[in-house]
């Protein structure tokens, strides 16, 4: 009854299917692709659909990462690390993302920028974004095959309308290759840009909901919204306009975890990527060489920024309504 | 500088799997630890149905999983059902025959006379529930002598071993509809095996619901006995037993018993409908692993109302495929909703990060 017996614990039959779902899921970049999702001896919506992905793709001597929230060592990255090394004797852990060959994630992608020679596995509670404007699957489908997303569209509208703001703070609807829209996972909007022309494959995992879909590298990944009303992604800045640096390490460019000091009653912000913050750590030896090691890493971020598509006309491609004023119209119409 | 709860957990993983089995043998001096044979016997029906909504047929280790889950029927399911991942699949049966079951108990709210009789059987039904407060120190002499006296006083000849079905008898009234040919019939619907993709045939329902969860189905059902759809069933029969398990003896290919597993059956007869010119009753049909008669009657209800939303379109929310099937497993239900317990700080982070941008945008529209 151990559950190490077999190596990566589902048998080859299920195995097998994930692989040919996954290349499935590659072929058709955003498209969720069924497939029968075994259960696993976690619970559903703990990564579980994550986790299948993982021990159907890891093979002998590769190099695992596994995050939760950004960290290697919170209690559900802890919980499946250990589960895939007691099922795949053979394979190499680690906490640093140079060193990984996989990645599994939950709600963040790293903040280094992935290689080729990377995949990334993000576990999906909800795979659908239609979810939100249409509540039977078997509706999505057609809505999906049609790319007709006005209804999402609409919602964000709708939102301008009540609030002023798009309103959807994660799993940000995002087109991919110009036709299937996807939940990104939840992601903070602030990793999306990361899956635009991505040098890794990204493979998204649903476990309780059986489904598997891709956003294969080099591929268009843009989020919906207006041209009068650009995709923006978390502000970090104070009320004076200066940027909030992590506490810890200094970092001025990656997305902040905000707490209550419980001594000072203040609050901090920590860089929420907790391999990132210990690279940022680890290079401030001297105030010279951080101040150095700052400036560098804010050009590469500006480079990063520059590639991925943050401002508007990188948005503006969409075949859908772009105005708030245009979809006035058909709503009217 | 205050720590940060999700670091450390490896350390808070392991103290707290000690913590739990400290919960479990905390009273050890005045408490014996739990074999599984008291669970499978003394605990029958906690048993019946976490093996029911595990959906694999292992006495034995039903009970280590309700011992090792200190009675969570959803977690001691959640054990059964992940064991089941990884075992491999080494034949199929035909489909099995429950008019040969070794009946316990069984029961026609459609008729007095049944062929073969009512036989009530084991059941709380009629109990007053008043406690027992004999049972609150109990002996194990006066525990032996019940089970004892009981089996003395029976005439174990009288008893016949199986029964025939009542909606055979219906059936050749022709009240009901005849039954296709098995061999006419597709292939069953295997939910281990591929992922529900709508529309579903019947067998993909009726596999999902029998290992649903009982007070999911429960709930279900009921909104359809309430008046939220009324399909008007009547209990044609509930039958709970043994049914002999066949698999093709490997030399001679002749179909043979290798077993037999607990099994409740129950068929409800409900609102008639046209069927080949011919006003007929129509069927609604539940069965489950264990004594589990309730779900069995909810299973029975569900099936008939789907049905009619398979044909009709749904009228209703237990009509309603989609919204009874994707909701009624125990497994997938309680893993969705312990997952909310998880760290979600970058999410909420977002959520605030929204949060303050639209109330920064109203309280300037104030001043102006």
């Amino acid at each position: 009854m151990s559950a190490n017996e077999q190596f990566g614990f589902l048998d080859e039959y299920a195995k097998k299917e994930i692989r040919r779902t996954t290349l499935k899921a590659v072929a058709i970049p955003g498209y969720q692709v069924p497939y029968s999702s075994r259960e696993m001896p976690m619970g559903r919506g703990f990564g579980t659909g994550g986790l299948q992905l993982t021990l159907a793709l890891i093979g002998h001597g590769e190099t695992l990462k596994v995050i939760d929230q950004g960290a290697d060592d919170s209690v559900n990255a802890v919980n499946l690390r250990d589960f895939i090394e007691m099922t795949c004797p053979g394979i190499n852990t680690t906490t640093l993302t140079d060193e990984a060959d996989l990645i599994q994630s939950r709600h963040r992608i790293p903040e280094k920028p992935l290689r080729e020679d990377q995949l990334l596995v993000l576990q999906v509670p909800y795979p659908d974004p239609l979810v939100v404007v249409e509540a039977s699957e078997d509706k999505r489908k057609v809505l999906h095959g049609e790319a007709d997303y006005s209804r999402l569209l609409v919602k964000l509208y709708e939102d301008i309308v009540k609030f002023k703001e798009i309103t959807i703070s994660h799993r940000y609807p995002t087109r991919i290759n110009d036709h299937y829209v996807i939940d990104p996972s939840p992601i903070p909007r602030w990793d999306v840009p990361k899956l635009h022309n991505s040098k890794a494959l990204v493979l998204l995992g649903a476990g309780r909901e059986k489904k598997i879909y891709a956003v294969p590298p080099y591929t268009r990944a843009i989020p919906l919204a207006f041209q009068d009303v650009p995709f923006r992604v978390e502000n970090f800045y104070d009320a004076k306009g200066n940027r909030r640096t992590c506490q810890r390490c200094n970092c001025d460019t990656s997305f902040l975890d905000e707490y209550i000091d419980s001594e000072s009653g203040n609050k901090i912000y920590r860089c929420s990527d907790a391999d990132w913050c210990e690279e940022q750590l680890s290079k401030n030896v001297s105030e010279k060489q951080l101040h150095e090691k700052v400036m560098l890493d804010e050009q590469a971020y500006d480079r990063q920024v520059e590639t991925a598509p943050s401002s508007e006309n990188a948005y503006q491609a969409l075949d859908v309504p772009q105005s708030a004023d245009e979809i006035q119209g058909v709503i009217n119409a | 500088m205050g720590y940060v709860a999700i670091k450390g957990g490896s350390h808070a993983i392991e103290g707290s799997k000690i913590a739990f089995d400290h919960l479990r043998t905390k009273k050890s001096d005045s408490s014996a630890p739990l074999d599984t044979d008291t669970i499978e016997h003394q605990l029958r029906l906690l048993h019946s149905r976490v093996i029911s909504e595990g959906g694999i047929y292992h006495p034995r280790l039903a009970s280590l999983a309700i011992k090792q889950a200190q009675g969570d029927t959803l977690e001691a399911s959640f054990i059964l059902r992940a064991h089941r991942s990884t075992v491999p699949r080494l034949a199929e049966t035909d489909a099995l025959d429950t008019s040969n079951m070794r009946v316990t108990r069984r029961i026609s709210s459609a008729f007095k006379d049944i062929p073969g009789g009512q036989m009530l059987g084991a059941t709380t039904d009629y109990h007053l529930r008043l406690f027992r407060m004999d049972l609150l120190n109990e002996s194990p002499e006066q525990f032996q002598a019940i089970s004892k006296s009981w089996m003395e006083d029976l005439n174990l000849d009288s008893i016949p071993d199986t029964f025939p079905k009542v909606v055979e008898a219906l059936r050749n009234e022709g009240l009901l509809a005849p039954l296709e040919k098995q061999k006419n019939q597709p292939k069953p619907f295997d939910i281990t095996r591929e992922p529900l993709v709508f529309p579903l045939p019947r067998s993909a329902a009726l596999s999902t619901l029998a290992r649903g969860e009982q007070g999911g189905l429960l709930a279900m059902a009921y909104t359809n006995m309430r008046g939220y759809g009324d399909i008007h069933p009547t209990v044609a029969e509930l039958r709970v037993g043994y049914v002999p398990v066949m698999m093709p003896h490997p030399i001679t290919g002749k179909p043979m018993e290798i077993g037999e597993v607990e099994v409740t059956e129950c068929e409800v007869v409900a609102m008639y409908e046209q069927q080949d010119g011919t006003p007929v009753f129509t069927l609604g049909y539940g069965a489950c692993f264990g004594n589990n008669e309730v779900k069995a009657i909810s299973m029975a209800i569900l099936d008939r109302a789907l049905q009619q939303g398979m044909k009709h379109g749904p009228s209703n929310p237990s009509e309603d495929p989609e919204f009874v099937l994707m909701h009624v497993d125990g497994i997938d239900s309680m893993g969705f909703c312990t997952h909310y317990k998880m760290p979600h700080y970058v999410t909420f982070q977002s959520d605030m990060d929204r949060l303050r941008a639209t109330q920064e945008k109203q309280s300037m529209e104030e001043t102006l």
